[in-house]
């Protein structure tokens, strides 16, 4: 485990080096590492943001210097009490699998060609026809990896290695809400109007970020996610 | 207590301190961009540091108050006047009901932050009043202001107006006015900094860059040498912060503000320092700017000194109004 700095009020705790050897598995420690962060209010630490093999710690360099030390070792102080945090909970922690086994979010997708716009180009990518591009990613089961470019914007893992197509050259200036994208061996869902670059295969209905809301997204990091295929009648009757 | 938005300007939004808690679910902090310029004039007006004022970018903005408030800025060089008399940045002006205030085109530097005795009652959205121009929530519906437009004020702290219309006294300048004529923003090493080869190290500390016209909030992109890596191998996205400097494949740097994104692809060669992002507001579309090294254990006693100053500070507003 290694801990860089990310700038004068930030750091990064290094989990693993590599994700694609082992998804579930590094996905798994990082989630453990990152709630072990977010138990254990270290203090001057203001937020956490976990990604694939990582986990930010941001802090207020000025409060860490309060509760401890010299400013010279504010950095050094707090990768101490990190790394004390991290470490003695593993076995602890096994204990507690069980109960932490993460949600199953299932997320209606209508694959309509109205919504896939790039269905054609998926197609031609992968030598599938369209019918066998929406089974195989509506039966899959993915894992939320992290989220992150706009709020609620899911990072899946999982995707079936037949179905990765390249981003497109030039994204789009704009994308609708609730688009399901796939970009390169990823896939994920655009929770608000936003420009992007992956190939948008369907829609959901449902709201995937509500600022009113607290928590303010309907999907966490680390929980396990089913596609649905649902018809455009279904869509707008569930349309939120 | 409302304020009338006679002329929005060229990009005016409410932000506070920014948004902290959300990041792991992918909410950028907004925020001033430079939030000890915002903590600075809120205590000059008696207002809490955290209190939700004016970001207004190159200027424009036009108000007319509803009843009478204390007001200050601090940032770029811009012209303020309420009615006809000259406000400049770091004193305290005191409005009547009725009167205008008017910020007239930068002349130099981009932003500048106006506070208003009581601060802007727009609700908290996420534990913030900040607006997200991305995402579109916070501040005003989301979205900056517009002209006809209210800004919603909250009631008046109990404390004393100034005596005079305007103050005789001022805050600090470099405080006040962190803008730069020849801006040079100290750094930190990336986590990718050893994997740009050794020329680019060197001309990312020698040379010149300028600011790009595509720059926001998001981020201040930059024009000059290329920035080349080893080899380019993909990296897996881990999270950035305000002051990353990250460099796509174009070899054209991107200098990440308040808007920025949470997590990120591209490789990290620095860290603009916690001080230094005053400065970095303040670039526009053209300006030069220059990167110099620093170790993080400096960045930390820059950061700590200005808090020690801005102590005594607080201390010497207070004894001015009692």
């Amino acid at each position: 485990m290694e801990i860089i700095p990310l700038g004068d009020s930030a750091l990064v705790v290094r989990v693993r080096e590599q994700f694609e050897d082992a998804p579930e598995e590094t996905l798994n420690e990082v989630l453990r590492v990152f709630q072990l962060l977010q138990r254990a209010t270290i203090p001057g630490v203001v937020e956490l943001a976990p990604a694939y093999t990582s986990v930010a710690v941001f802090f207020d360099p000025v409060a860490v210097l309060k509760s401890n030390g010299a400013a010279n070792g504010v950095f050094d102080e707090l990768a101490t009490r990190i790394r004390s945090t991290i470490v003695p909970a593993s076995r602890r922690h096994r204990r507690r699998t069980a109960a932490n086994a993460p949600r199953l979010i299932e997320i209606p997708i209508c694959y309509d060609a109205e919504f896939g716009f790039d269905l054609d180009r998926v197609a031609e990518h992968t030598k599938l026809s369209g019918p066998e591009i929406i089974n195989l990613h509506s039966t899959g089961e993915y894992r939320v990896a992290c989220i992150g470019f706009v709020p609620g914007f899911t990072f899946l893992a999982g995707l079936p290695r037949n179905l990765a197509t390249p981003r497109r050259d030039v994204p789009r200036k704009e994308i609708p809400p609730g688009s399901v994208g796939i970009g390169g061996a990823q896939t994920g869902i655009y929770p608000l109007r936003s420009p992007g670059g992956w190939n948008l295969i369907g829609r959901t209905p449902l709201k995937l970020f509500d600022p009113a809301k607290n928590p303010p997204t309907l999907l966490h990091p680390g929980d396990r996610v089913r596609f649905r295929a649902i018809t455009r009648e279904e869509f707008e009757s569930l349309k939120q | 207590m409302t304020a009338i938005v006679q002329r929005a300007g060229f990009l005016t939004s409410v932000q506070d301190l920014g948004r902290t808690g959300f990041r792991q679910l992918g909410v950028s902090t907004s925020g001033a961009l430079d939030s000890f310029a915002l903590r600075v004039a809120n205590l000059l007006v008696g207002n809490d540091e955290g209190a939700a004022g004016l970001e207004i970018t190159l200027g424009g903005l036009q108000l007319r108050f509803g009843d009478e408030r204390i007001v200050a800025w601090c940032g770029g060089e811009f012209d303020v006047q309420i009615g006809s008399r000259a406000l400049p940045a770091g004193h305290v002006g005191q409005l009547q009901s009725g009167d205008g205030l008017k910020f007239r085109r930068a002349q130099f530097g981009c932003r500048c932050w106006l506070a208003i005795s009581g601060g802007i009652d727009v609700p908290v959205v996420l534990g913030s009043r900040s607006t997200d121009l991305r995402a579109n929530f916070g501040g005003l519906e989301g979205r900056t202001l517009r002209g006809g437009g209210v800004v919603p004020l909250a009631r008046r702290p109990g404390s004393l107006p100034p005596p005079t219309p305007i103050s005789s006294w001022a805050g600090p300048h470099d405080w006040v006015s962190p803008a730069k004529r020849y801006p040079v923003l100290r750094f930190i090493r990336g986590v990718d900094w050893s994997r740009f080869d050794d020329a680019t190290m060197k001309r990312f500390t020698i040379s010149e860059f300028s600011v790009s016209p595509d720059s926001d909030r998001m981020g201040v992109r930059l024009e000059g040498p290329e920035l080349k890596r080893k080899h380019e191998t993909d990296l897996i996205s881990e999270a950035v912060a305000p002051g990353t400097i990250q460099v796509p494949p174009s070899g054209k740097p991107i200098l990440l503000l308040g808007d920025c994104q949470t997590i990120g692809g591209y490789p990290k060669i620095a860290h603009v320092i916690t001080v230094d992002l005053a400065v970095a507001a303040q670039l526009r579309a053209g300006d030069g700017v220059r990167f110099s090294e620093v170790s993080l254990e400096d960045a930390h006693c820059l950061l700590l000194e200005r808090e020690r100053d801005l102590d005594r500070f607080r201390i010497g507003v207070s004894l001015q109004r009692s």
